[in-house]
């Protein structure tokens, strides 16, 4: 029988769980430190094991739509930083290219071969970010301590680059907006070396062959690759149910289809794969970055695209011809006017599929504004892959995800 | 004269417009024969209203009673195994209608379909939940921003704001910073609506100072008693500096410290 709430008997939901049919009802976050952010998972448990998992999920809700549609194409870019804040550079770049594809414009030969750069760096950050919080959730305390010493020099170089470890806003619609610092590529190069040392060395070292991480990840999380793409599961998430897709290589964009790497997949379809695809996309990465620095010297050193209704025209023509200034100041002032219509643009962030669909009017304003994020169709795959599991693998699962907030709730 | 703005759409605007420029189109491409999106709109004929490629991206507009019929072929016979996204784009103040629109991935081909439709303010739309559980969550992220039903969906409740909100956030008709009830939303809840005259508006200037606040702000020179009431004016002191006691051991002798 169910308690009946009133003012001497209040109702609280767990009171009686032992007497009714033994399910105890519990709010999983939003302030639990394994749930990645501002998750609340509601569970029911029997026992230890998950009967009933309900992702609650709009804690960190920002409105980032509407403020789209409040701001000029260009003014919305920095605000991208905020969704997935562990590579904004993935963000930036997805939205940059969305609107560039509605424009009709091109990014010049170097800001092409920057911004995949940055693309990658930011993969490995996100990646060592993945594996320093995934370890230390399932209780492996020294990995996170080692990754985020790498993820630190991913950050430095970023930083060297825009002069912002977090919020880069490194790429703009048209290009990007400085050139490489002198010696970054060197520095490159030896972080890229450094990396694959790492990843083979203390990573996989450290977790491969380890017992405990085998025992707390093997068979945890299974995703079946129906489930998969039914859930709308992109990325690392897609891939690791034995699905190849990887945007990358499918619908290239910038300059993957120049380059030579692999789509690691793994049919293994659990947490274990999933970290094992992980540690194989970082290799991978370093892999595109080394092929990207003889490409980055035979490049002319052109920024931005020329496109002069939409773009500015580069500082030393603004300060030196006329004309150049005042399309800068109607830029500036009034917005660019993209042309009329509709478009989505996919691309491979580190967490999945990122798309932004833009519906344009003709206005500066973006009419509607869509940010399709990976995280949150992940999210929503946790009330089915919860269920059946106890209690101590939700926290594997939910760091398996790789879910971040900030992306969910937008 | 106040400056007249309409009611139905209060987003931003630009200011200037050039009165004979006419915005151009994104081209809007026919479906060429013998492609993989050619027998995609042959397989649909008798559904499609509308069929063009947009950006290498075929769109379809359907009619809105046959989504579930038409996404179901889709799926079935055309091999878009992924919704990718599901939303809806407010054309009310034009036409008072949604334009909700599906995006589907086919793996194989690594083509991309986006199915358009769209229904009357106030209609409700068929879940496709039954084929993609991707569009679970985001049916009701469109619920939940616009207000619009979607019949036999699992479970339709607001996701992202509060169960007990009012108003759809992206509608056009609701401004950016929120309406009243957004403004007194927490202390309605928390203290009732009687205390919005104690607690006051929020305050969203992060750099705002009142200057008769006595119990957050001091000025050097005219302190006051914590809370005090300084609006009718208030008197100059001098500044009280703390006094330090200068102690010789060996004399046991304490003078006041005049080293400033």
């Amino acid at each position: 029988m169910r308690q009946q709430p009133n003012k001497l008997t209040p109702f609280f939901e767990n009171l009686n769980f032992e007497r009714d049919n033994n399910t105890m009802v519990i709010n999983f976050g939003p302030q639990h430190p394994s749930a990645h952010g501002q998750l609340r998972l509601v569970l029911e448990l029997d026992g230890e094991q998950v009967i009933k998992a309900y992702p609650d999920i709009g804690y960190l809700h920002r409105g980032i739509e509407k403020m789209a549609e409040n701001m000029t194409y260009n003014e919305f870019l920095p605000t991208t930083d905020r969704l997935d804040y562990i590579a904004s550079t993935s963000n930036n770049y997805a939205y940059a290219l969305a609107v560039e594809k509605l424009l009709g414009i091109k990014a010049p030969r170097r800001a092409q071969v920057i911004r995949t750069m940055l693309l990658e760096l930011n993969r490995i950050i996100s990646h060592l970010f993945f594996i320093a919080t995934h370890a230390l959730d399932v209780g492996a305390m020294s990995v996170f301590l080692y990754a985020f010493r790498e993820r630190e020099f991913a950050m430095d170089l970023m930083e060297e680059y825009c002069g912002a470890r977090l919020t880069h806003s490194a790429v703009r619609i048209g290009g990007v907006p400085l050139d490489l610092p002198m010696g970054w590529l060197e520095n490159l190069a030896i972080y890229c070396d450094k990396v694959d040392h790492e990843v083979v060395h203390t990573y996989e070292a450290l977790l491969t062959e380890n017992r405990i991480w085998k025992m707390r990840l093997e068979n945890v999380g299974v995703i079946s690759a129906e489930e998969a793409l039914s859930w709308g599961c992109t990325g690392p998430m897609m891939r690791g149910s034995g699905v190849k897709y990887d945007i990358r290589k499918e619908e290239p964009y910038e300059l993957y289809s120049e380059l030579d790497f692999d789509i690691p997949v793994s049919d293994t379809c659990d947490s274990y794969g999933r970290y094992r695809l992980y540690m194989e996309e970082m290799k991978q990465s370093t892999r595109i970055l080394r092929q990207l620095i003889p490409m980055y010297h035979q490049s002319t050193p052109q920024l931005m695209a020329h496109a002069p209704q939409y773009i500015s025209a580069p500082k030393e023509e603004i300060m030196t011809q006329n004309y150049a200034l005042m399309q800068h100041f109607v830029l500036v002032a009034q917005g660019m006017r993209p042309p009329k219509g509709e478009v989505y643009v996919p691309t491979e962030s580190p967490k999945g599929e990122l798309g932004f669909y833009i519906k344009s009017e003709g206005e500066p304003y973006a009419y509607r504004l869509k940010c399709r994020a990976p995280s949150f169709f992940h999210a929503g795959l946790l009330q089915e892959i919860l269920v059946g599991t106890y209690l101590a693998d939700v926290v594997t699962i939910i760091g398996s995800t790789n879910i971040v907030f900030g992306e969910v709730d937008r | 004269m106040r400056k007249y703005t309409p009611k139905d759409n209060v987003q931003a605007k630009s200011y200037y417009s050039d009165r004979f420029w006419v915005a151009p189109r994104v081209p809007r491409e026919a479906v060429e024969e013998g492609t993989h999106f050619d027998r995609v709109v042959a397989t649909l004929r008798s559904q499609i209203k509308l069929s063009y490629v947009e950006v290498g991206q075929l769109v379809i507009h359907i009619d809105a009673n046959e989504n579930f019929a038409v996404i179901k072929k889709l799926k079935e016979e055309c091999g878009y195994a992924q919704c990718s996204e599901q939303s809806a784009v407010d054309y009310l103040a034009q036409d008072g209608e949604f334009e909700l629109f599906y995006q589907f991935l086919n793996i194989n081909e690594a083509k991309r379909v986006r199915v358009v439709c769209r229904i009357k303010k106030g209609e409700a739309i068929e879940s496709i939940v039954p084929l993609y559980k991707s569009a679970n969550f985001a049916e009701r992220e469109m619920y939940d921003m616009f207000g619009i039903k979607v019949n036999n969906h699992p479970y339709l409740k607001r996701i992202i704001m509060p169960d007990d909100w009012e108003g759809h956030p992206l509608l056009k008709t609701y401004p950016l910073q929120g309406d009243e009830f957004a403004a007194w939303y927490e202390v309605d809840k928390i203290f009732g609506k009687e205390y919005r005259e104690i607690i006051g508006p929020e305050n969203r200037d992060p750099a705002s100072i009142d200057r008769y606040d006595t119990k957050r702000f001091s000025r050097v020179g005219y302190e006051v008693p914590f809370g005090a009431d300084i609006s009718q004016g208030e008197v100059a002191k001098e500044i009280e500096y703390s006094k330090t006691l200068l102690v010789d051991y060996k004399t046991k002798s304490k003078q006041l410290d005049e080293r400033k």
